[in-house]
């Protein structure tokens, strides 16, 4: 009899490791550390509150309400045993907004208008958080759109570059042509010849998803193991099945890939379209920030802009854990 | 293992009628397999022996209709085979289950691409072959021959009439083999259908098949067509097998070594 050339032994099913990671390690120093973010956060509203301001800065004892509330929070969540993990985060970010405001609001010592204050920031977002809230919406908008048939329009082309020798033929050289070119080198184009500059924003947008979705998909969908489609096709499965049920969840690890990269890229695209063409848009608020010297407001242009950007892209990872919960590990976000 | 819920399969009979085929390797055309006739009656249990890469496999992915012969027919019941389908499933030697279904999702395959939805015969098969506990696994926390289990579970439950076995223990550690080659002798015995495996494994052929067809090297051609009159409780030991192992060896040029 041959020996069996098998590469690992009987070995019966076992879970993911990882749980096992011991929690009750830092006992000792647990009880400890959450409390203190409280108070990190009640130093940062006193100091506001009871040190005078060196100029006469908006909105400081909404500052110092803002900051004592978050103070409460963090002890009530430390009193409900939430705050373990993040406690540090929490004292340093309160004892930073402590150092911020004392630098600059007590001390003024930074030029300004470069470099603003926490209640110059908080003082926007009161007074223009409308303006703000609608540039916000006009550019997750644009990017919904954009994005969206930008993702589809790349899933779907990559499969017919990955499943069909014909669509392959006309298609790859059409990608390879226009796909690398950074989109917003097309920008100046696409406002001349499409009348509307947030439909040609929208178009840059879906050619900027498009691409690495695409490229990604493709290579995903070429890499399929054809015993996977031998698996199906004994069985009677057609083309349909083979493409929606076979290769589509097989490329899916690289799609993802494709849908993040393609989101940077969006990202990058969005903000220059705005700048330069669409009347809305939180590039837009900040390209006119600037332009009135506005820095708060650019700041807080900034901060949210980071935000939304930062929350897409977590968006898309619990979208992709999801659907890839079957891998044995990711990467997590 | 629990017993089985008997279910009488029709196995088909196949009828190879003077089967070429061959692959373009590198501009050169090879031939793989030359002037095969082979007919196999239904129920039969019939191990393809050979040496390896002679061509077996491809055999085998003619008679599932992965790929038409280049010369000859293949009939199931006087109809030429045109391309796959659920009464002929194929084993592989990897489990080639899908990473992105659970075992559950895997045995169910078949249904799906039927558009059928018989979740009875989906436990039935996976309580069949000891998988019991384990439907919502992902195949990444199978073992080998837990693959394997599921993979077999997923060709069952589509009641094929033709069970055709590319190697399908052949990556499997021994002890594990041993208790396949009794399982999968069972569920023969008790479905009933025609099974045709490939195998580079004398011994498991002897112990499973009713027939062993003996091929040559590449382009294969059948050297050897020797029916096994032994009853289906056989023993490795036995005699008579170890003597037909003699004589196989010989055909396959072995004889000097053993």
């Amino acid at each position: 009899m041959s020996s069996p050339n098998t590469p690992s032994p009987n070995q019966t099913a076992h879970t993911p490791s990882g749980q096992t990671a011991t929690k009750s390690g830092t006992s000792s120093r647990r009880p400890l550390l959450p409390w203190v973010a409280g108070p990190a956060w009640f130093l940062a509203a006193l100091v506001t509150w009871r040190w005078p301001d060196a100029d006469d800065f908006p909105d400081t004892n909404q500052l110092a309400a803002l900051f004592c509330t978050i103070g409460l929070a963090l002890t009530v969540t430390a009193a409900l045993r939430r705050l373990s993990a993040r406690a540090p985060w929490a004292i340093a970010l309160g004892l930073g907004f402590t150092a911020w405001e004392i630098i600059q609001a007590k001390l003024l010592w930074l030029p300004r208008p470069f470099f603003g204050t926490p209640q110059d920031l908080l003082d926007v977002f009161l007074t223009d958080w409308r303006r703000l809230g609608d540039s916000l919406l006009h550019s997750l908008g644009l990017l919904a759109v954009g994005y969206g048939i930008g993702a589809a329009l790349g899933v779907a082309i990559g499969i017919g570059l990955g499943r069909s020798l014909r669509f392959r033929y006309w298609v790859r050289p059409l990608i390879r042509l226009i796909g690398p070119l950074p989109p917003v080198a097309l920008l100046p184009l696409a406002f001349i010849i499409i009348p509307s500059s947030r439909l040609a924003s929208e178009a840059l947008l879906a050619l900027a998803a498009g691409f690495p979705t695409t490229i990604l998909t493709w290579s995903g969908v070429a890499a399929v193991d054809p015993a996977y489609y031998d698996v199906a096709r004994t069985m009677g499965a057609r083309n349909r099945f083979l493409v929606l049920r076979v290769a589509l969840p097989a490329a899916m690890p690289q799609i993802f890939v494709g849908l993040f990269m393609g989101l940077g890229v969006s990202f990058a695209t969005l903000v220059v379209a705005e700048m330069l063409g669409v009347k809305s848009g939180l590039g837009f608020y900040m390209q006119w920030a600037q332009g009135w010297a506005a820095y708060p407001n650019m700041y807080a242009a900034l901060l949210v802009m980071s935000l939304m950007c930062t929350g897409l892209v977590t968006l898309l990872f619990k979208v992709r854990d999801r659907v890839l919960s079957w891998q044995k590990d990711g990467l997590k976000w | 293992m629990v017993t089985t819920p008997t279910r009488i399969a029709h196995p088909l009979g196949l009828e190879l009628d003077h089967i070429d085929h061959g692959y373009m390797i590198g501009g050169v055309f090879t031939p793989v397999l030359d002037d095969i006739s082979l007919s196999i009656a239904p129920g039969e249990f019939v191990a393809l022996l050979g040496p390896s890469g002679c061509g077996k496999s491809t055999l085998l992915r003619l008679i599932a209709g992965l790929e038409p012969p280049h010369g000859g027919t293949i009939l199931a019941e006087d109809i030429p085979i045109s391309g796959p389908g659920p009464d002929r499933i194929v084993m592989f030697q990897d489990p080639t289950l899908y990473p992105w279904r659970t075992v559950r999702g895997n045995v169910a395959l078949g249904h799906d691409i039927a558009g059928r939805k018989d979740p009875a015969s989906v436990d039935a098969a996976i309580e069949l072959v000891g998988l019991k506990g384990f439907e919502r696994a992902w195949p990444h926390q199978l073992s080998g021959g837990m693959a394997q289990r599921a993979a077999l579970a997923r060709a069952l439950v589509n009641d094929p009439r033709v069970l055709i076995l590319d190697e399908p223990l052949g990556k499997l550690d021994s002890l594990t083999r041993l208790t396949m080659q009794t399982e999968l002798h069972r569920l023969w015995r008790d479905r009933g259908f025609t099974a045709i495996m490939v195998t580079h494994d004398v011994e498991e052929a002897l112990l499973l098949a009713t027939r062993i067809v003996v091929f040559s090297p590449r382009p294969a051609r059948i050297i050897a067509d020797l029916p096994i009159d032994l009853p289906p409780h056989r023993h490795r030991d036995d005699p008579r097998l170890l003597d037909l192992r003699k004589n196989i060896l010989t055909q396959l040029g072995h004889s000097a070594d053993w």
